[in-house]
């Protein structure tokens, strides 16, 4: 059995103007020591799919899913008193900014070794001597000597270290790690992915992997779901998606990578993820979708099995009758134009 | 840490020069000449008053007696009050122990109900509890507290009988002043009794000079722990499987602290002021009741004397706030 | 995380973002009344203005007018009352109701003068600090650090022990005590904009430096300085009521309401009236100048906005 199943996870906000649906019926199984990436623009809900997992929605936020466990336990039906058990044990997060991530009040050994104490119930003594271990683990030099430090005596991509020792300090079965690289500089970004790599190796841990970088997920993940206004668009195997994406916007990600700019110049998607209130009737995507027909625009597609994954669009890139679909689905007289 | 308590220092110095600046210009200022408003309604001849003149240094350049006023300070004469003749640096430090005592009692309340009401108002936000907690505190922001003091005298003294008028302790008690502080000396003396009473004489003052610092410190600590809440490290520590308590009691209130000490330190000032009219509705013999007393008697100086050691108190409990700013932060205890 | 949720324009349901941006005013205007202790403020301002401004009309009786035969007689609802005293007389006979009508007038016009003299004499002081730097700046920063470092009371006392006692003098004294907080407000704001470029331009187009202080920087720290100002009144008049009950400020007949309550302070034991209505006024009047205050300083700060 899959580690983790969500299926139909919905996360919603109540605003002034009306519910907010952040993240709106996300499904997906994911298995014991899986890579498994999750990429999105800003704003498409992939950080707050995660935080509704480990239950740390802010407030006013409403969860709601019609499964979510993990190895077979629901996450949904337990204690708060039940949650924190797993919580921060065999489910554990890292953040995208871990400067700000870290407490500036308490000594990164304490802080690490608060974990440690919680949840495995070891002594002073112990759980020091396990947090130089774990810090000599994540690459951190005299670790004895960084434990009395406070975050602010630490670089960014230190703190993020720090943030992992913490995170893998109770063998957690899965982390998630949240835009682990976004907040460091670039020549550290690759050390880090590097050391999450590594370790997800060496335990056998699952690993989800939130990033809005196409070119992170392509060398690490096995699988890759991507993810648009709090909607599934698309889940493939790594190496499936990038050779041939089936939805628009995953295509429309991967060519604004800048290794496939052409001429010199990178694409762009045009547009902005929709808010609460200009969600649009149909395809969430089709306001930016090049190919969005009256169809798209009126009827929202369902997520459908598609040549060994999955994807949200009436005309996938790779359906041989799609051009047929598309004209079909074209007033006659009006040239197609991207919207 | 030992570069930032040398810059306090640094700043402390010139305030504290200005402070004297002040209380000497001050006693120039007052109209009439100083040595006849000494001698009073029995008069002084013309050769006692230009030796008067000489022995204060009256006669020399200002900037000359400014100097020797300075000096004087320097070495804790702050000069004789003109009705009792004391030394008014005595005369302070006797009264000061019961300003003490009543100030603590004041900060203390003020701490022990506004720092958890301002907390459980920030975790609890947009709650009944919170808008109660805002309203209230708004209030007692707002309240004079000369009249707050004769409305509690009214209800739990006149009305109730619950509590006595004004002073320190019953009359029945001759208490030795051993450190000045009535409630330890009474426990010292061994009187039956004695304590109860001098507790009983500090509620309602606690009380009514507390309330003003409890409605601020409530509307601080609201302010301060709504927004360390927001804070990603919070996540961070919920994220780690701690229970809310421990992540709101020690992630978040750890943090919140810093803002919160500053505003604690601040209210000194604001208690000396409310102590001021506290001392004067409850007949509490302190300084503040001391320094309005001098003004109605015109004795000139205990005001200037007062001033001057009233500014010098609230400089060091500043010195010592920032002190602690500098323990609780981290970010200052290791900037080298 | 929720930043990513919550980055989505506030536009309310029904508004298209087409539509033209709120003047400033009707934005402003907007965002306040969103505050019901705001507005509930400035309802009762209104009401009290009311009342100090038609206090002639409003007032059944000369607020010194005596009635010898009505010594602390109790307001009208309790034996003894009388439907000529509605709240009830003092200790000589005067009307309550129409000595706090009157006092209103006197409260009010000593807030708002306080407030106008120190905002004024601030600005101008910060303004010359903020432009002067050097020694000047040093030593006028410096002195109003000795103003905040004394307990404001005891330095009001002290400037009018040697101005004498008086209502005029305790309204010096008040603005006095008040005036380092616009000092530092305007100095600060004066620093900051003389370095940004729209005022190296005005000055580049020959704007005199006296035009540019006036008519660029000033604007620019407007906001920050009317919320002090309505915070301000209503410490002016929590201080100069203070003041009065000390005996220090306003002098007796006055119907100032701190004067009244130290009238008043002998007869706590006896006339419940005469002490409860005048501080009753003074915390209702200072309330509503905060709640005011607290409302602009939301509508007015962007940094709280959402």
């Amino acid at each position: 059995m899959a580690l983790l199943q969500v299926r139909n996870l919905c996360v919603r906000f109540p605003t002034a103007g009306g519910m907010l649906q952040a993240v709106d019926g996300v499904s997906f199984d994911l298995d014991e020591g899986e890579v498994f990436g999750v990429v999105g623009e800003s704003g498409s809900g992939k950080s707050i799919s995660m935080l509704a997992m480990m239950g740390l929605v802010p407030f006013p936020g409403i969860v709601t899913a019609d499964r979510l466990t993990f190895d077979g336990q629901s996450l949904l039906g337990m204690s708060a008193r039940q949650r924190r058990r797993l919580i921060g044990k065999d489910i554990a997060m890292i953040f995208q900014d871990p400067v700000t991530s870290l407490n500036p009040c308490f000594t990164v050994g304490f802080q690490i070794e608060e974990t440690i104490r919680l949840h495995l119930g070891l002594d002073r003594k112990a759980a020091r001597r396990r947090a130089i271990e774990l810090l000599d683990q994540v690459g951190i030099t005299a670790p004895e000597s960084r434990l009395s430090a406070y975050p602010h005596q630490l670089s960014g991509g230190m703190s993020q270290r720090v943030m992992i020792a913490m995170a893998i300090s109770c063998n957690p079965r899965l982390l998630i790690a949240d835009e682990p690289t976004t907040a460091l500089d670039v020549t550290i970004q690759a050390q880090i992915l590097d050391l999450l790599l590594d370790l997800q190796r060496d335990r056998g841990m699952a690993l989800i992997l939130i990033t809005h970088s196409m070119g992170v997920v392509a060398e690490t993940a096995k699988r890759v779901l991507v993810m648009y206004a709090g909607q599934i668009m698309e889940e493939q195997p790594a190496a499936k998606l990038f050779a041939a994406p089936q939805h628009p916007y995953t295509e429309a990600l991967l060519n604004a990578l800048p290794e496939r700019a052409m001429d010199g110049r990178l694409a762009t998607i045009p547009g902005m993820v929709p808010g609460a209130y200009d969600r649009p009737k149909g395809c969430l995507f089709s306001p930016r979708c090049v190919y969005a027909t009256d169809h798209s625009r009126n009827d929202q597609p369902a997520l459908r099995d598609w040549e060994g994954g999955r994807v949200r669009c009436h005309y996938p890139l790779g359906d041989p009758q799609r051009l047929q679909n598309i004209a079909a689905d074209t007033p006659i007289g009006v040239t197609e134009t991207a919207s | 840490m030992f570069r930032f308590v040398l810059s306090r220092l640094g700043f402390l110095i010139p305030t504290f020069i200005g402070i004297t600046l002040l209380t000497f210009i001050m006693i120039r200022l007052v109209p009439g000449d100083p040595i006849e408003a000494q001698a009073g309604e029995r008069g002084i001849s013309a050769a006692r008053h230009e030796e008067l003149r000489k022995a204060y240094g009256f006669d020399q350049p200002v900037i000359v007696q400014y100097g020797l006023y300075i000096s004087r300070v320097l070495q804790g004469d702050l000069g004789r009050s003109f009705v009792t003749r004391n030394s008014v640096a005595s005369e302070f430090f006797e009264l000061f122990p019961a300003t003490v005592e009543l100030s603590l009692c004041a900060i203390i309340f003020a701490v022990v109900i506004g720092l958890p009401a301002g907390m459980i108002a920030a975790v609890r936000r947009n709650s009944i509890f919170d808008h109660g907690v805002m309203g209230i505190s708004l209030t007692g922001y707002s309240m004079p507290i000369f009249w707050w003091g004769l409305l509690l005298i009214l209800l739990f003294s006149v009305q109730l009988g619950w509590t006595p008028v004004s002073g320190r302790i019953d009359l029945l008690y001759y208490i030795e002043p051993v450190t000045g502080f009535l409630l330890i000396d009474s426990l010292l003396s061994g009187e039956e009794g004695a304590f109860g009473s001098a507790v009983s004489h500090l509620i309602l003052p606690s009380i009514v000079l507390g309330t003003i610092p409890l409605a601020v410190i409530a509307r601080m600590t609201r302010s301060a722990m709504l927004e360390v809440l927001g804070e990603d490290y919070i996540r961070t520590a919920r994220a780690k499987g701690l229970s809310g308590m421990r992540v709101i009691a020690l992630h978040a209130f750890r943090n919140a602290l810093i803002p919160i000490v500053t505003v604690i330190g601040l209210q000194v000032g604001v208690l000396f002021t409310g102590a001021i009219l506290t001392e004067t509705i409850f007949s509490w013999p302190g300084v503040g009741k001391w320094l309005i007393e001098a003004i109605y008697r015109r004795d000139y100086p205990v005001l200037q004397g007062g001033v001057l050691l009233m500014g010098a108190v609230v400089m060091i409990v500043n010195l010592l706030v920032d002190l602690a700013y500098g323990i609780i932060n981290p970010r200052i205890r290791h900037a080298r | 995380m929720t930043t990513e949720v919550l980055q989505t324009p506030p536009i309310a349901a029904g508004t298209t973002p087409a539509a033209a941006p709120p003047s400033d005013l009707a934005a402003f205007w907007h965002d306040f009344r969103r505050n019901t202790g705001a507005v509930i403020g400035l309802a009762i301002i209104v009401v009290v203005t009311g009342l100090a401004v038609f206090a002639p009309l409003i007032a059944p009786h000369h607020p010194d007018r005596t009635d010898s035969t009505a010594f602390l007689r109790p307001p009208v609802w309790q034996d003894g009352g009388s439907w000529s005293h509605l709240l009830g007389t003092d200790a000589i006979g005067r009307d309550l109701l129409s000595r706090l009508i009157w006092g209103a007038q006197l409260s009010l016009s000593i807030g708002v003068a306080v407030v106008v003299l120190s905002l004024v004499s601030g600005v101008l002081i910060g303004m010359a600090a903020g432009y002067f730097r050097g020694w000047i700046e040093t030593a006028i920063m410096r002195a109003m650090d000795v103003i905040l470092t004394l307990p404001s009371l005891l330095l009001a006392i002290v400037i009018v022990a040697i101005l004498g006692p008086g209502l005029a003098n305790a309204m010096i004294a008040v603005a006095l005590v008040t005036l380092p907080h616009y000092v530092r407000l305007t100095r600060a704001a004066v620093i900051g904009e003389l370095s940004k470029d729209y005022v190296t331009a005005a000055r580049v187009g020959g704007s005199s430096n006296l035009r540019i202080m006036f008519k660029e920087v000033l604007p620019n720290c407007a906001a920050p300085l009317i919320v002090q100002a309505s915070l301000g009144v209503s410490a002016a008049i929590l201080d100069a009521a203070a003041l009065g009950f000390l005996g220090l400020g306003a002098q007796p007949p006055a119907s100032e309401w701190g004067t009244m309550l130290a009238d008043a302070r002998e007869f706590v034991l006896r006339a419940w009236w005469v002490v409860t209505f005048p501080g009753l006024m003074i915390l209702i009047t200072v309330l509503a100048f905060n709640l005011v205050g607290d409302g602009l300083r939301d509508a007015l700060d962007p940094k709280l906005k959402r």
